[in-house]
């Protein structure tokens, strides 16, 4: 069974894993015991129930999920879905969450880059300490700091805007981004730079041209974080927005009101957020772990 | 990599520097002051000194959700740690099924929180959802509303299937990275499995373990959104953990000092046992010889 996996096809074809790949070609799966396949798919199976139960949810009426209990839906509908993509006070809560998290990823990308480099390239004063002061950032509880960031962006007028909540995400994600931006740099080795400056080009110039392609996965993981991060938080976007900025995840707690709660609404708002995560994900699966080492792999 | 020494790097520190300032410092401040000063509303403040702080210390409500937040970390550190190296040991080394696994397992994480809420309080609901109409027709008694013990599980077990990916993915890493030439080194030792894994794959994967650990242990330790959506806290106050307190006594009643002085401890807490792990990482990461 294992060897059938191993050969499966799509092998080797990963995109940048193929030196990697060729020089593990010496089998390693003797070390791997036989219930592995079984192991796996008890995990993907707990791992993915609850999310086919939602999914099952959202294509049901309300009268079947509330009258007679079925594994899948006998009277299959889109008419959650409709509803959602159709009411602009649903949608739009997408339109803003979608606004503010590339907001977010664009800011915090653009002020890491430059940190990131300086931190896997020079020592100066401090740097250990400010490294890790960025990192205590990234500890802090957003719970924290949901009543100050209220005060502080009603006083100067930011309530309620994209940019308030893309600015208050970059508390997490600006640390986050350094880190794994730092840890790809580190393995581009000093002697690139050092020969593009003997060949005459300035830092500016070297950084575009010269170094932002050699870490262009890097670059990638870390967007794809800051996205990821953004994305799924709900306490700092929910507590800086009331109308004109709302994200879909306070929007869903509005299902909750009106008569009773509306499940097939919920699911399938749920089910909606689940997919732009989906998409990206697929882009950066050799990646996530990595990532998620904050590049120290 | 040796580092030049370069001053001017500041520069380039400099708008991370600016912005997390804006963001972070200026925030902090206001919560230190109002920990400080007591108001009798109109904006108008007194001094309080440690007022708060005294208070805070002496009550019995901080310490309940400290103790409770202590124990919810503990436990699914306990539960994800090893399981995640477990499933990280059992999938599959490359090839399509590694790609598929890999997808399929990171999608708990990048589903926002309040929607792991809903999925398992739908999910865990006796009259609608597949776990608790399961649990109630196998004749067990299950309400995460009323008892407090299912109310635990249900925030536990869905931690698990929430984050015991991250640890999986993390320990898949650094196993990835091992040479091959170990594991023949272990073959023509005759190594037994358990050896192979506790003298080549755990020293391998330690560094990305205490990563791992870290922001298991950090995130743990701020979660508010999910046990929030699925039992807003309770029954009573037993599902009530550090963050969910701090909100409700911060924007909930408005008890701006003591949720002041709540919210430095807090972060100290954070900071210190944080401040660890760090330490023991990259004293890990010279030792590795990074």
């Amino acid at each position: 069974m294992t060897d059938t996996t191993a050969k499966a096809p799509g092998a080797g074809t990963i995109p940048g894993k193929v030196t990697e790949t060729q020089a593990r070609a010496v089998p390693r799966r003797r070390f791997r015991p036989n219930g592995s396949a079984v192991v796996m798919a008890i995990y993907l199976l707990f791992l993915l129930l609850p999310i086919y139960w939602l999914i099952n949810m959202s294509l049901k009426t309300n009268i079947e999920i509330l009258g007679d209990f079925s594994l899948w839906p006998r009277d299959l509908t889109l008419a959650n879905y409709a509803k959602i993509l159709t009411d602009p006070s649903w949608y739009m809560g997408y339109v803003n969450s979608l606004i503010y998290v590339v907001m977010n990823t664009v800011i915090s990308l653009a002020v890491a880059l430059p940190a990131a480099y300086a931190f896997s390239r020079y020592t100066f004063l401090g740097d250990k300490h400010l490294f890790f002061w960025l990192l205590t950032n990234r500890m802090a509880p957003p719970a924290v700091f949901a009543l100050p960031f209220f005060q502080l962006y009603s006083s100067v007028g930011l309530f309620d805007t994209h940019i308030a909540v893309a600015l208050a995400h970059c508390l997490f994600n600006v640390p986050l981004a350094v880190w794994i931006l730092e840890g790809f740099m580190r393995g581009v080795p000093k002697e690139i730079d050092e020969t593009a400056y003997i060949d005459g080009y300035g830092f500016g110039r070297f950084f575009i041209r010269i170094f932002m392609p050699l870490i262009a996965s890097g670059i990638g993981v870390a967007a794809f974080f800051c996205f990821m991060f953004s994305w799924v938080e709900l306490l700092l976007s929910r507590t800086l927005t009331s109308v004109d900025a709302k994200p879909i995840a306070a929007t869903m707690t509005r299902t909750v009101s009106a008569s009773g709660l509306d499940w097939g609404v919920l699911a399938a708002a749920g089910v909606l957020t689940i997919v732009p995560g989906a998409l990206v994900i697929y882009f950066v699966r050799n990646y996530i772990a990595k990532g998620f080492a904050l590049g120290r792999v | 990599m040796n580092k030049t020494v370069n001053q001017k790097a500041w520069f380039l520190v400099l708008p991370v520097l600016v912005l997390v300032a804006f963001s972070a410092v200026i925030p902090l401040m206001t919560v230190v002051n109002y920990s400080v000063q007591d108001t009798f509303g109109n904006n108008q403040f007194f001094w309080a000194g440690l007022e708060w702080f005294e208070d805070m210390l002496a009550s019995d409500r901080m310490w309940n959700a400290l103790g409770r937040q202590l124990m919810f970390s503990a436990i699914i550190l306990a539960i994800e740690v090893p399981l995640g190296i477990f499933v990280a040991l059992n999938m599959p080394k490359k090839g399509f099924w590694a790609s598929v696994c890999l997808v399929l397992m990171s999608l708990p994480l990048l589903i926002p929180w309040n929607v792991v809420g809903t999925i398992w309080q739908i999910f865990g609901r006796v009259d609608i959802g597949l776990l608790g109409y399961t649990l109630d027709k196998l004749g067990i008694s299950y309400n995460y509303t009323q008892d407090l013990v299912a109310a635990w599980i249900t925030v536990i077990v869905m931690d698990v299937w929430h984050w015991t990916s991250l640890v999986a993915l993390l320990a898949y890493a650094g196993l990835q990275s091992i040479p091959d030439a170990y594991y023949q080194a272990a073959k023509i030792d005759q190594a037994s499995r358990w050896k192979v894994f506790r003298f080549i794959e755990l020293p391998k994967m330690a560094g990305v373990l205490m990563i791992a650990i870290l922001l298991r242990f950090m995130d743990s330790f701020m979660i508010y959104t999910e046990p929030f959506v699925v039992t807003g806290g309770g029954p009573g106050n037993a599902t009530t953990f550090l963050s969910i307190d701090l909100v409700k006594m911060a924007l909930g009643q408005f008890d701006l000092g003591p949720a002041a002085a709540f919210s430095i401890m807090y972060f100290l807490v954070i900071l210190l046992i944080s401040w660890v792990f760090y330490t023991v990482m990259t004293n890990l990461d010279k030792r590795d010889g990074l």
